[in-house]
Formats: structure tokens, sequence, C-alpha cells
């Protein structure tokens, strides 16, 4: 596994970052929170991500896809976060199409894939029941009756509900997991927005499945569950290198011009110290994340790179926007500055799917202790 | 056959004659490192054997020009030459401050006439080298040595004091740094110069550390003769060579932090310590601080070869290569805390059978220095700030 990005990659990742910083950049994401659009997100600028192939970045040519992997859906996402862009990207692309291509059904696969990869549809992934992330709280929610299920649920933390086509829902049987692919008519929305200014929507279901929108549930429980999410939190530390990184640069920018004492305040030692050791940290940061996507697509065992990567992103996301806010001084905290936007999407990017702790015990766990 | 498989093959047949089975067994502790020099200390007759046999073809540094008794190699080959000796498990023949430290220095910044006079019995293992660098009152702040060389025509006579010389009590010549000139800039006047461990008016005393006896040794000059020959570069440029040399002596260091048996301190917590019904460690915060150490070891060796990468695909040393030092060290420290934490009183023992002749206890106190010695982490946070971040002196 090479740790360096090749000549096509750097490119991918370039232009990605050239046309985010012209297009969907923080100037624009402060318009959008002021004022949010009805679909909660830029429609037109949906489009245009699309129409550069990057809906279906990962998704395999077979299924109309570009089949290029996730180190380049990687390497999108982390510049989708320094630019704080909002698009349903996260809903749809890392998860939705991920959680189909894991453990869909191969007409499933067929009907929805290459629909993803066009960016004719936006697809929410429903799986979360309580006010944090955490698969042992999944309560039993299917009845079989007659070989026909029924779902009655509340999912929490849906993104994009609101302008979703379809719902692809994790849920719990007696037996273990079942998911399915619901339309939109078949679950109630109730849109609310975070503080990030993201759609995230509580979904209400009680709907008879056909049988056609039942998933694999083999796949499923033989280990596409858990690498789905694997791959989902991979991409979320993509995102909060992203995240991470530019906030960790608009603080260093700022300590080089702010005066105080009749000196700049980067020149004082407390602050260099604590900015040289949150730069180790990034950069041991670049490199988990890296090794993770890499891993996705050698195909590896994803449980301990996946929670390490996460758990690594969650703490040192929350260390860079706490000092980032801390080293702006008192401006930090004011709206009209941008630091505050980047410590918003951290937190929630982090939760989602599961925070620090979450993971660091996986982690654990699965180191054998 | 190519040029690289004959090679191999002839590598390999010479090895499976000349390494003698002693050679081919597992280092044990440093007593079975050889190092050379006048008096070599061994703990095996065949060490010495073994390190001839390979001088002679260049073999102890395969990658030095011919010319200076190395073995000329091409990275290829010595790649192979490492492979083999891998592969039948064979020591290192030579390992000594002359070859990882003193002799890339020369190759870059001395002249012919000392690249003649010094690679070569560095190569046979015939002259064991120490650093003179830091200072009573120079530690951090190293370029404000003092140890003194007065320009008497031909020669220096030096007066001073070095500290924390890696065994300055069995080496052979010291390579030093001392002040030829006081007018400028602390960093003008510094030169590096070589001479005889043995010249009159060079003592050693060696230190003791908290983890006990160490390598390390006070070091003073009263009245030393040093020919000017045995400077190396130009009079005052010495501080070129002590920044290049603290680069490689730190990427040494830094490897510490990489270190790490089979089993991980957290599979060793479960076995000592005892998990609960779910298999998590009993202890939960000490879980915690040990998944967040393994977390950040995993990080830290991604990092590692995230550079060596890097640097393979040509984009050379990039800025992550500046936290190594720190960060390994740091690591490295933790480790060593954790380990006290898992085995409790058990790795605090100094002697008696039960404790291992305070093994544990030893490398924990020893791991304290890992981040002093080469440059304090506060200092590598300094060069990271002005030299990576591009932040201001106070």
């Amino acid at each position: 596994m090479s740790l360096v990005l090749n000549e096509e990659e750097i490119m991918l990742r370039d232009s990605a970052a050239g046309f985010l910083a012209e297009h969907a950049n923080v100037d624009a994401f402060r318009k959008h929170r002021d004022n949010p659009p009805p679909a909660g997100f830029d429609s037109s600028l949906w489009s245009s991500i699309a129409e550069m192939g990057w809906c279906g970045i990962a998704i395999d040519e077979e299924h109309g896809g570009l089949g290029y992997g996730y180190t380049g859906l990687g390497l999108i996402i982390e510049q989708m976060g320094r630019n704080l862009t909002v698009s349903p990207f996260n809903s749809t692309v890392l998860m939705a199409a991920t959680a189909i291509a894991q453990f869909g059904t191969a007409d499933q696969k067929a009907a929805w894939l290459p629909k993803i990869a066009s960016g004719e549809v936006v697809v929410s992934f429903a799986i979360q029941e309580g006010g944090i992330f955490d698969l042992d709280t999944l309560k039993q929610s299917v009845t079989e009756n007659a070989g026909q299920a029924h779902l009655a649920v509340q999912k929490r933390q849906v993104l994009d509900a609101i302008a979703a086509d379809a719902f692809v829902v994790v849920a719990k049987d007696t037996q273990g997991y079942q998911a399915f692919i619901l339309e939109s008519d078949q679950v109630s929305v109730q849109d609310q927005s975070m503080v990030d200014a993201r759609r995230s929507a509580t979904v209400t279901i009680d709907t008879t499945v056909n049988p056609d929108q039942r998933m694999d549930a083999e796949a499923l429980n033989q280990g596409g569950l858990e690498r789905a999410l694997d791959i989902m939190n991979i991409g979320l530390a993509a995102e909060l290198l992203g995240v991470s990184a530019e906030a960790f640069e608009l603080t260093v920018g700022y300590l080089r011009e702010r005066k105080q004492f009749g000196k700049v305040i980067g020149s004082f030692q407390g602050l260099q110290h604590r900015a040289a050791d949150l730069f180790a940290e990034l950069e041991l940061c670049k490199s988990i994340v890296l090794q993770g996507l890499r891993a996705i697509d050698a195909g590896d065992d994803l449980s301990v790179i996946a929670s390490g990567a996460k758990a690594k992103l969650a703490q040192i996301s929350q260390r860079a926007t706490n000092e980032g806010i801390q080293m702006h001084g008192g401006i930090g905290m004011t709206d009209e500055y941008d630091i505050g936007f980047f410590i918003k999407r951290a937190r929630v990017a982090e939760h989602t799917l599961g925070d620090f702790h979450y993971h660091l015990d996986r982690f654990a766990a699965q180191g054998g202790y | 056959m190519s040029d690289l498989s004959t090679f191999r093959e002839e590598t390999r047949s010479w090895l499976e004659a000349n390494c003698p089975e002693s050679m081919r067994t597992p280092i044990r502790s440093f007593e079975d490192i050889y190092n050379g020099g006048r008096n070599p200390e061994v703990s095996h007759p065949d060490q010495k054997v073994w390190c001839d046999r390979m001088a002679e073809r260049g073999w102890t540094v395969p990658e030095w020009p011919s010319q200076y008794g190395g073995g000329g190699l091409s990275k290829d080959e010595a790649k192979i030459l490492r492979e083999e000796m891998a592969r039948i498990g064979a020591r290192s023949p030579l390992d000594s401050f002359g070859i990882s430290m003193l002799g890339p220095a020369l190759l870059k910044f001395g002249n012919e006439e000392q690249k003649m006079e010094h690679l070569p019995p560095i190569v046979r293992g015939e002259i064991r080298w120490c650093q003179g660098y830091s200072e009573p009152n120079a530690g951090s702040d190293l370029a404000s040595l003092a140890t003194k060389a007065d320009d008497k025509g031909d020669h220096y006579i030096v007066n001073g004091q070095k500290i924390w010389t890696s065994y300055a009590n069995k080496a052979d010549w010291i390579f030093c740094l001392v002040r030829t000139d006081n007018s400028g800039s602390k960093h003008e006047g510094i030169s590096f110069v070589l001479f005889d461990m043995a010249t009159p008016g060079v003592t050693t005393r060696p230190i003791k550390l908290i983890s006990g006896s160490s390598p390390f040794c006070e070091t003073f000059f009263d009245d030393v003769v040093v020919l000017k020959k045995n400077l190396v570069g130009e009079e005052g440029k010495g501080w070129t060579i002590a920044k290049y040399l603290l680069t490689h002596e730190r990427e040494m260091i830094s490897s510490f932090g990489a270190a790490g048996g089979k089993k991980t301190l957290g599979q060793r917590a479960a076995e000592v310590l005892g998990t609960d019904a779910s298999g998590r460690l009993k202890r939960g915060t000490l879980r915690a601080t040990i998944a967040q150490y393994q977390l950040d070891t995993m990080a830290f060796a991604a990092t590692m070869n995230r550079v060596k990468d890097e640097a393979k695909a040509g984009q050379g040393l990039g800025p992550a290569s500046s936290i190594f030092k720190y960060y390994g060290t740091e690591l490295n420290k933790r480790r060593n805390e954790l380990l006290l934490s898992v085995d409790g009183e058990q790795a605090l023992g100094w002697d008696g059978e039960e404790y291992q002749e305070g093994e544990i206890a030893r490398a924990w106190l020893r791991s304290k220095g890992n981040s002093i010695e080469g440059g304090t982490s506060e200092v590598q946070l300094n060069i990271v700030a002005k030299r990576v971040l591009g932040l201001p002196d106070a």
C-alpha cells in the first residue's frame, strides 16, 4: 500500500480544491446558513458536482460509475471539509451508495447505483435511533407476517431526508439486522437543522415493506453492515481532516498577523508550541486517513483502521477547532468570523455514525483488550 | 541471468562460507553488538572474525565508495546483501558512530586527505569514534558552546569540557565542536575538528544516570594539541556540519517510538490484568489511555511510512519529517509509563531475583532522556513553529 498520492490523484484533489474554492466556499456556506434553500442544498451546485462525475467516483463501472475507488472519493470529501461545502454528497454518495453496494440485491444495485452516479437522485441513510449513535441500542422494529416485513421505527439524524427520493433504512429483527430501500411516501419526515446548518431529520416509519425493497440480509449480517459503516466513517474522517486542516491554517494565519504587547502573537512560545504540536497531530491525521482510504480500495479488513481514523480525527478536529477559537481570542467568538463555522461542522461530523469515545472503545475491542 | 541475480547468488554462497555460526544467532544484549576500536570488547571471539571478513570486502559499510574502503555497492546490491544476511540471521558485523555519524559528514564535508585517512579505519572497525557536542552550559542552546581552540599556527590548543559524550571512555578518536572565534554571532566561529582521545590532556569520567550506569561521559580537555589538518570544512563553519549530523541523530532517536514487541501493550494488559465478559480490559480508564497510545502509535507508524513513500516518489522529505523526533520520543515515554500502569510494582523492582535487574524500571527511567538528548522536545517544537509554520522569533 503506497501512502503517497499519484499524479492522477493529485490532479483530482487539486481540481476539487479549485472548483469548491470558487463555487462552494465558506462565503457560500455563510449565505446558505443565512438563507437556507428549501431543499437544504443548492441544486445547481449539486448538478455541477454530478456533471464532474464525483457522485459516481467510487461506484463501479458496471453500475454507471467511474470505478475510481474510495481514495478519490476521500480526496473530494476532504476538500468539501475545507470549504464547508453543503450538498447531499455525504448522505447519497458516501452513505447510501456505499450501503447499496455492500448489501443491496443485484436488482437494487442496478436500479439505484446508476441514478446516484448520475446525480439524478438523493438517497438518505437511516440507522440511528437514539440521541447518540450506538449500534447496540437499535431496537427490534421489524416483524414478519406471512413472508412480508413490517417496519415500525423512528430514525434520528437522517441527512437530507427532506429532499430524499428514497431511504436506505437499517433496522433490527429477532435474528439480526434487516435493511430496506423505502420510497419517500412510506416515511414521515420531521425536518430539522443542526448546529452546522445542515438538514438532519427525524423520520418516522410505520409501513409494510414490498419484497423487492428488502435488501440482502445475508450480506448485511455477514460483515456487510460493518464494512459499509467503516467506509462511511473513513469518509467522515476525511471530511474532518479537511475541516481541521483549514481551521488550523486560518488560525496560524491569524497568529502571524495579530499584534498584542507590541508583537505578533505568533512570536510567543506559549502559542508556538501549541501550534507546532497541533501541526504534528495533523500530520498523523493525514497519514491515518490516507491509510484508511487505501485500505478500502485494497479490500482489507477495515474495523481497526476505520475506528482508529475516526477516533483520531474526532479528537484532533476537536483540538484544532477549540484552539482555533481560543487563539483567535474574542473575535473567534463572533459570528462574523468563519472559525466558528468550523467548530460547528467538526462536532456534527464527529458524532455522525459514532463519536470519539464510541470509536476509541471499538478500536480497543478490535485490538483485543 | 541478470547481474543482480548473479550478485545474489555469489553473496549467498560467500555468506554461507564466511559467516560464523555463532554470528547467526540473535543479539541478546548490548555486549553482543560489536563496536570495534583499538581495544575491542567482545562477548564472543567470532565478532572480530566476522567483522574482519566483512570489512575485507567493504561490506561493513556496503554503500560507501570503494576507494575509501567501502563496499561500493549500488542501492539494489546493498538491499540484496541485507536480504541475504537476514535470510541466515547474520548479525550486523559492526556498529559505530564512525559509520552512522562521522562517515556521512566526512563524505560530504571532508577533504580528500581526511577521507583517505579516516574512512578506511572506520570500515575496518579499527578506530572507534565519539561525538563531542554538548557542554555543561550548552545543551538546548548548543551554539553557545565555549570549548576554546586557540590558533597556534599549524595547530590549535583546545581547552574546555564536553558532557553527554557517549562512550568517550571507550572511543579512540573524537569529532568535536570547538570555538575558534568569539567575535561574531554565536553560530559563527564554531569549528568541527577531529583528534585522538589518547592525546595528552584528554580525560573522561562516566556519568551515572537515574536509570543506573550509562554510556555517557564527561570529557575534559586541558591544553590538547589538535593539528590543523584535522579541521573539517572551513574554520568557523562547523555549525553547518553540526546541524547536518544532528538531523542524522534525530532520525535515529525518533525510531525508538516505533519500537514494540509482537504483542501490543493492550493485549499484554489484557493478559496481566484480565478482561470482563465482553473481552474489555477490566480497568476502564487504563483501557482508554492504552487505546489512545496504541492509536497514536499506529498513526505515527503510518506517518513514517508516508514520508518514506513520499521520498521514494521523489517528493523529498516533507514537513512531516520534522515531527519525528518530537513525537517518537514522547510516544516512547508514554509507552514506558503505561508499562508501569500495567505491571504495577513488579515494574518498579530494581534488584533481586524477581526483577530481572530492574529491566523495566531502568528502561522507563532511561526513556525520560529521549526527549532531551539530540534536541529537546521544546527545541523541536520551536523548529516546527519557525521553519514549518513560519511563526516569527520572539
